[in-house]
């Protein structure tokens, strides 16, 4: 049980302080929340081809894999992986590991679109 | 003539603008994205323990599923409206989670809903999105390829 | 014709302005000026299917409910001079489908409601029109799918940033109904750029073109700024009109005690709003409902108008242009 509750205490805490750092980048650089994604999908992407980030998502659990940097990991983890197996695992690897998150966004995105019209902001 | 390079381009005012213009709030603005960032994440590990205890998934079938809700919810608080507002109070703490890229996708894909199925909804649906998937891509690609050549030599 | 080396215009058959019409979103009717305006929305959409469909019709209304309060009906107008924010100007040309007036359309931004009153004063000084209405419109989701992002995107909005005015004003502009405030003169702005690229920093960027022309105006016309009881800007916002007073002192002129800024009064501002309002309708829904009761039943004899442009796209923005700004004049007075 313990166990449980340090896990969420990890994710908080390790995700918390992923997202204070992007909130530290759009407050300094003026960046907007397409590049923020991009830089973020890509830091994570970097660091586990070096083997790192897998390190964090073994501490933190959700608190590595739910901020975008996560889903980089997920894409260079996959490549490796496919990489193992041949040329053609290499290419294919990332986005065969990453195809949940596509795959959802897309469905779900066309579907909630369907049915929801944007509301007035005030 | 353009202003960008230009010498009409008056340092003196750019600079008296930059003093006289209002600073965000910064420990504020930290804080929000601290918690609520944290949350999105606690709530990810929440799914992850549902996954891992109730239907005994593991490695890269429990990451998946755990997108799965994650985006999910994300997409969903999106169409309600809702997701916005987090955004305004919460900056980077609403934008980074996988939620965030959910919300980037689903938003405007409503939003261009009105210009029809196919080349509003569908075609706009990546308008912010799409660079994710294209720098990871190429990324996955480019890491996939320096192992693979790797283990040629190795 | 008076010819000036500040290329101030004088009407010499200064036309009236003889009603006015404005008609809000919900937000504005929400703000400080919600009782004055002649019609408000419950819903943004107008019960259109669009925002586009719906910013239409609020056009659409407003120039319908002008010329209605003037006591003309649309066969007596030569003349309607309107624009809008939107691509191609579509919901001022949409709108002009509605009616058999003869149309031009024009574009200046936020500035556009001054430059329509220009043209149609000189259209009908010059006497090729008796009667013209002049209408702008905005939508604040119309505006920001244009030009930022989704309406749903959880995006953060920085602290510089306005707020697009959900709003059309219509005035109806007469050269032989007299007894009305009356344009007497005008200067059509220059365009001024000072480097600015902060997109979210409009007051920055149109404060030196709004100070340029004021100055012109000023100069060209032999006045100071307390011989007019008013100078009201278009959408400089709170901290634009900060800089603009500034910009305007440096030039000799105090402007801090009769100025007041459209976008600065329009909203009871709170955080989401920022610096104020903006957008082509935020100067003709103000001067509609609040300023030109005040000149009509005589509380105030002597106005000038500025109206304020930022002349910006996405594409320019995109290739990192700075962004120029835009300010026309018009003085209005009862005479």
């Amino acid at each position: 049980m313990t166990d449980i509750l340090l896990g969420f205490l990890k994710a908080f805490l390790v995700g918390g302080a992923i997202c204070t750092i992007a909130q530290l980048l759009i407050n300094k650089t003026k960046l907007t929340s397409g590049k923020i994604l991009v830089y973020f999908l890509l830091a994570g992407l970097f660091l586990q081809a070096f083997g790192l980030y897998e390190h964090l998502v073994d501490f933190a659990g959700a608190g590595a894999t739910v901020p975008i940097s996560g889903f980089g990991y997920l894409l260079a983890e996959g490549a490796i992986k496919g990489a193992q197996s041949g040329l053609f695992g290499a290419i294919t690897g990332g986005l065969a590991s990453a195809s949940a998150g596509v795959t959802s966004a897309i469905v779900f995105g066309y579907i909630f679109a369907l049915i929801f019209k944007t509301h007035s902001k005030k | 003539m353009t202003g960008k390079n230009a010498e009409n381009t008056n340092r003196e005012y750019l600079e008296y603008v930059s003093s006289v213009c209002p600073k965000t709030n910064e420990v504020k603005t930290l804080f929000h994205a601290f918690w609520v960032g944290g949350l999105i994440c606690l709530l990810g590990q929440a799914v992850r323990y549902i996954f891992i205890y109730v239907f005994g998934l593991y490695g890269d079938t429990l990451a998946g599923a755990t997108s799965i809700v994650m985006i999910f919810l994300g997409s969903f608080l999106t169409g309600l409206g809702v997701y916005d507002k987090i955004g305004k109070y919460a900056g980077g703490g609403s934008i980074v989670p996988i939620t965030g890229f959910a919300n980037s996708v689903v938003s405007p894909a409503m939003e261009f809903k009105s210009e029809g199925f196919i080349y509003g909804l569908a075609a706009k649906m990546f308008v912010i999105a799409g660079p994710i998937i294209v720098f990871g891509v190429i990324g996955s690609v480019g890491v996939g390829l320096i192992y693979y050549i790797k283990g040629l030599f190795l | 014709m008076i010819k000036n080396p500040y290329k101030t215009v004088f009407f010499e058959n200064s036309p009236s302005v003889i009603s006015t019409y404005s008609i809000v979103g919900e937000k504005e009717a929400n703000g400080n000026l919600g009782k004055h305006f002649d019609q408000t929305l419950s819903d943004d959409r107008f019960g259109e299917t669009t925002y586009e469909k719906a910013e239409c019709k609020m056009l659409s209304a407003a120039v319908k409910g002008a010329i209605k309060k003037a006591g003309y009906n649309e066969k007596e107008m030569d003349l309607f001079v309107g624009g809008d924010l939107l691509n191609q100007i579509i919901s001022a040309s949409f709108t002009a489908r509605d009616f058999e007036i003869p149309f031009l359309g024009l574009y200046n931004a936020c500035s556009t409601i001054v430059e329509s009153v220009i043209v149609a004063s000189m259209a009908i000084s010059g006497g090729f029109a008796e009667n013209a209405v002049v209408g702008t419109v905005s939508h604040f989701s119309t505006a920001e799918r244009q030009y930022r992002y989704p309406l749903e995107l959880g995006s953060v909005r920085p602290p510089q940033s306005q707020w697009t005015v959900t709003g059309a004003g219509s005035f109806v502009l007469s050269g032989v109904d007299k007894g009305y405030p009356s344009v007497t003169s005008a200067t059509i702005g220059k365009v001024v750029d000072y480097g600015v690229t902060d997109v979210n920093n409009m007051g920055a960027a149109m404060a030196p073109s709004c100070a340029s022309t004021l100055v012109r105006h000023l100069k060209g016309t032999g006045t100071r700024p307390e011989d007019y009881d008013l100078i009201l800007t278009g959408d400089l916002g709170a901290l634009g009109s900060k800089i603009f007073d500034k910009l305007v002192k440096d030039d000799g002129f105090d402007v801090s005690l009769n100025h007041v800024d459209c976008g600065d009064i329009i909203y009871d501002t709170v955080e989401s709003e920022f610096q104020g309002g903006s957008g082509a309708g935020c100067g003709a829904v103000v001067f509609a409902s609040y300023v030109y009761p005040l000149l009509k039943e005589k509380k105030i004899n002597k106005i000038l108008f500025l109206a304020t442009g930022a002349l910006l796209s996405t594409v320019s923005s995109g290739q990192g242009e700075s962004i120029p700004g835009i300010t026309h004049a018009v003085c209005l007075e009862n005479l």
